[in-house]
């Protein structure tokens, strides 16, 4: 197990209560698993089904692996403009 | 000549016309997103807009490339302002410059576009009753604070 960190913003970091949280995250897991850690948080249980995920600064789709090393966001719906 | 920045001071238009500007260019196409004083009924006093800062600036180079791809527009200057902006205070701007007007034109509006729905920028509206909510474009549930 290594453990990643995730940084929250805007809607999701009010739900959650933090602007990142660590997570336990096995060798291998992908964006969907590391979403089903999330969700077993205090406050997860109001995002939404299929909330967007980053890595490294980049929208990541669900079967992305994901490293210790990278750069971890959830992302909220986009309201910019 | 392309640049994007997320920044917190006003932005000033003007400036960005200037830095596009070229005898080359026959058309300069300008779009400002402006705060506005109402949205789905509701009476709005201000807008606090913030972003994931370095991803949204990565996000906005991506579009900025595609828009020269797709348009044939390698002069243009995109500005995203954050943090509390009044009404009528310019919170986008998108410059572009080309020798032709519909290069200009599909350009800025592609631009618009793809930022509303990729970068990740977020508002949070100051209603006149004193109350605030997330912006949430995707109708999925907001969360509602005081």
């Amino acid at each position: 197990m290594s453990t990643v960190t995730v940084q929250l913003f805007a809607s999701y970091a009010e739900l959650l209560g933090a602007p990142t949280v660590e997570l336990p995250l096995a060798p291998g897991s992908t964006v969907k698993d590391l979403l089903s850690r999330i969700r077993s948080l205090p406050g997860a249980s109001s995002l939404p089904n299929a909330p967007r995920v980053a890595i490294n600064r980049s929208f990541a789709a669900s079967e992305q692996i994901v490293e210790a090393s990278d750069e971890i966001a959830l992302i909220p719906p986009v309201a910019g403009g | 000549m392309k640049r994007s920045s997320v920044i917190t001071r006003e932005i000033d238009p003007a400036s960005l016309i200037n830095e596009v500007v070229s005898p080359q260019c026959g058309a300069v196409s300008l779009f400002l997103g402006t705060v506005r004083d109402a949205n789905d009924g509701r009476s709005v006093s201000a807008i606090e807009y913030s972003a994931y800062k370095s991803m949204a600036e990565a996000e906005l180079e991506r579009i900025l490339d595609e828009a020269e791809e797709r348009f044939g527009v390698s002069v243009l200057v995109v500005e995203h302002r954050i943090g509390l902006l009044g009404l009528g205070d310019v919170s986008v701007a998108i410059a572009a410059a080309h020798p032709h007007r519909a290069p200009a034109l599909d350009c800025t509006r592609y631009v618009i576009e793809e930022i509303k729905k990729r970068v990740p920028i977020w508002k949070m509206e100051h209603y006149a009753d004193g109350t605030r909510d997330w912006v949430d474009p995707s109708g999925a549930a907001q969360v509602s604070s005081v």
